[in-house]
């Protein structure tokens, strides 16, 4: 029997491993399927990563390493090359590495930081062949950062988020030519910063309300066909533009990685896509607890580390058998803000809600209502899809709350 | 003149403004901090921007690599052009210094690569 197995050893699972130790508990194993620590940081070698939690601009490599180190400090211990198979409910892991064999381990509780995997071409219906040529971005990245290999010479990238604008520099400054980036949304999914520094430092276009409709070649991409979208996203057929070019390169969303989190019968979130959670980042399994983009799909690393410790401590109280009173308030939205992590609150503290909404929205107020009730309203400039919000309620505002709703009003 | 700019000092990535004559800044707005007001200064007289890239090393693996300080943007083919004909010595602990005055920086490591990996 283990107090605390974390699976996952990428910035949830370490933040979460580093804060349970600190409240009180040494009895902590981290299951990582790759060869080290620090998960898709490693391959992230660009900067601007740290900037809330140490004050500076890391590179991905390098945040991953301030955690590795304390991690490795406390003694903590951590299986690397470790595949977990399966998971259930009474929290038994089932797990694969090639000296153990086959194993499993029976934990007090479980934190879920597996991360998320980046969506597939399947998702999207692009018409034409499938030759070679195509890859997710991250998959890309992961060639060129971690192998050294160049995947093509001329690219076209469907999806604006960060991590495709980034692979437009990446490939720029590796000697590519980047025809386009390519977005059906007329407005990005990636920071301002990115689309500043990694296309318009290098002179590439950002075609807003465009996708690819055709792919075209036989072994390999030859080129593909991109068109204007109109207001229902339906592609414009007179403005039908052909691009040659030998690589396709989709960054078109990530989603949580949940196949454990089912098989321990784990309620999910279909929003989010991840667990639904309470204030502590508990599941609806006792014991089973989930941070990082495993939960939802996160912007900054800063915010996964500081999810992570939020589910590291209670964990660790859960280990503790801390006992506190116990409450059920559910949080719901108006469909203008898409979803709020925690979903539940149990515990009558301070607790900061995190949400996302569906829109571009400028001068709006975050409302907070319990029934008719006002309970408390934010201001906000301007919010965006792209951009985590949150907002912090007060244990006292908490105090006769049966539900919090979370509507959105554009002033 | 007036320019527009997307501050990239950090993911807040505020909207600048910033009033020009002759190449000497003016005025500059819509910074939420000091450093987007250098940052507006810098980039209009003399952009600067940080390179990440990676170098081989003696075994054929990669490290991670960047500029320690931004160097001027102009010349970020030349850098990468440095970096790409380097070779790293294992084994390489995060900080050591690949390469020495590479337009007024230095290339160091950003991953430590102890070469049994
Ligand atoms: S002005 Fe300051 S807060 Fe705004 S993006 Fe620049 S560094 Fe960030």
């Amino acid at each position: 029997m283990r107090d605390l197995v974390i699976i996952g050893g990428g910035p949830a699972g370490m933040s979460a491993a580093i804060a349970a130790y600190e409240s009180g508990i040494r009895d902590i194993l981290i299951l990582e399927r790759d060869a080290q620590l620090g998960g898709i940081l490693q391959q992230c070698i660009h900067n601007g990563f740290g900037l809330h939690n140490f004050g500076e601009e890391l590179t991905g490599p390098e945040y991953a390493w301030k955690y590795e180190k304390q991690v490795r400090q406390l003694g903590i211990e951590r299986k690397l090359n470790t595949m977990v198979l399966d998971l259930t409910e009474d929290k038994v892991i089932t797990a694969t590495n090639s000296e153990e064999g086959i194993f499993q381990i029976q934990a007090k509780a479980v934190i879920l930081a597996m991360g998320c995997r980046e969506r597939s071409k399947g998702a999207l219906n692009i018409a034409g062949s499938r030759p070679a040529g195509i890859f997710s971005a991250g998959t890309a990245q992961k060639f060129i950062n971690m192998k050294g290999y160049l995947p093509g010479k001329n690219v076209v990238i469907l999806g604006s988020g960060d991590i495709g604008l980034i692979m437009a520099r990446r490939m720029t400054l590796e000697g590519a030519k980047v025809h386009a980036v390519c977005e059906l949304m007329p407005y990005s999914g990636g920071l301002a910063r990115n689309i500043a520094q990694c296309l318009d430092d290098f002179g590439i276009e950002l075609k807003l309300s465009h996708t690819v409709v055709e792919i075209h070649g036989k072994d390999r991409v030859e080129g593909v066909t991109i068109a204007k979208v109109d207001e229902n996203r339906k592609p414009i057929a007179a403005t039908r533009e052909y691009i040659p070019c030998d690589t396709l390169l989709l960054s078109v969303g990530l989603i949580p990685e949940n196949e454990l989190s089912k098989a321990a019968n784990v309620n999910l979130c279909r929003t989010t896509n991840g667990a639904v959670v309470d204030q502590d980042r508990q599941t609806s399994v006792p014991g089973i607890f989930a941070c990082g983009n495993v939960l939802h799909v996160h912007d900054l690393v800063d915010f996964v580390s500081q999810e992570a410790e939020i589910a590291g401590k209670a964990a660790a109280e859960y280990v503790n058998q801390v006992q506190e009173a116990s409450a059920n308030i559910p949080l719901t939205t108006d469909g203008k803000i898409r979803y709020t992590v925690p979903q539940v609150i149990t515990k009558k503290k301070d607790v900061t809600v995190y949400f996302r909404v569906g829109d571009i929205y400028k001068n709006v107020k975050i409302n907070v209502f319990d029934g008719e009730k006002l309970v408390l309203s934010r201001k906000r400039p301007k919010v965006a899809p792209g951009e985590m919000e949150s907002i912090t309620i007060k244990a006292e505002q908490l105090e006769a709350a049966t539900q919090l709703h979370f509507a959105l009003e554009v002033m | 003149m007036e320019r527009k700019l997307t501050c990239i000092i950090c993911p807040l990535g505020c909207d600048l403004t910033v009033k020009l004559e002759n190449n000497t800044v003016l005025e500059v707005s819509g910074f939420t901090c000091p450093r987007g007001k250098a940052y507006a200064e810098t980039e209009c007289t003399n952009p600067l921007r940080t390179v990440t890239s990676t170098v081989r090393c003696s075994d054929g693996s990669l490290v991670s690599v960047k500029t320690d300080k931004p160097i001027p943007k102009e010349k970020m083919a030349q850098c990468m052009a440095r970096i790409n004909q380097a070779v790293a010595t294992l084994p390489i602990a995060i900080g050591d210094v690949i390469l020495e005055d590479v337009f007024g920086s230095r290339i160091v490591a950003t991953q430590n690569n102890t070469g049994n990996a």
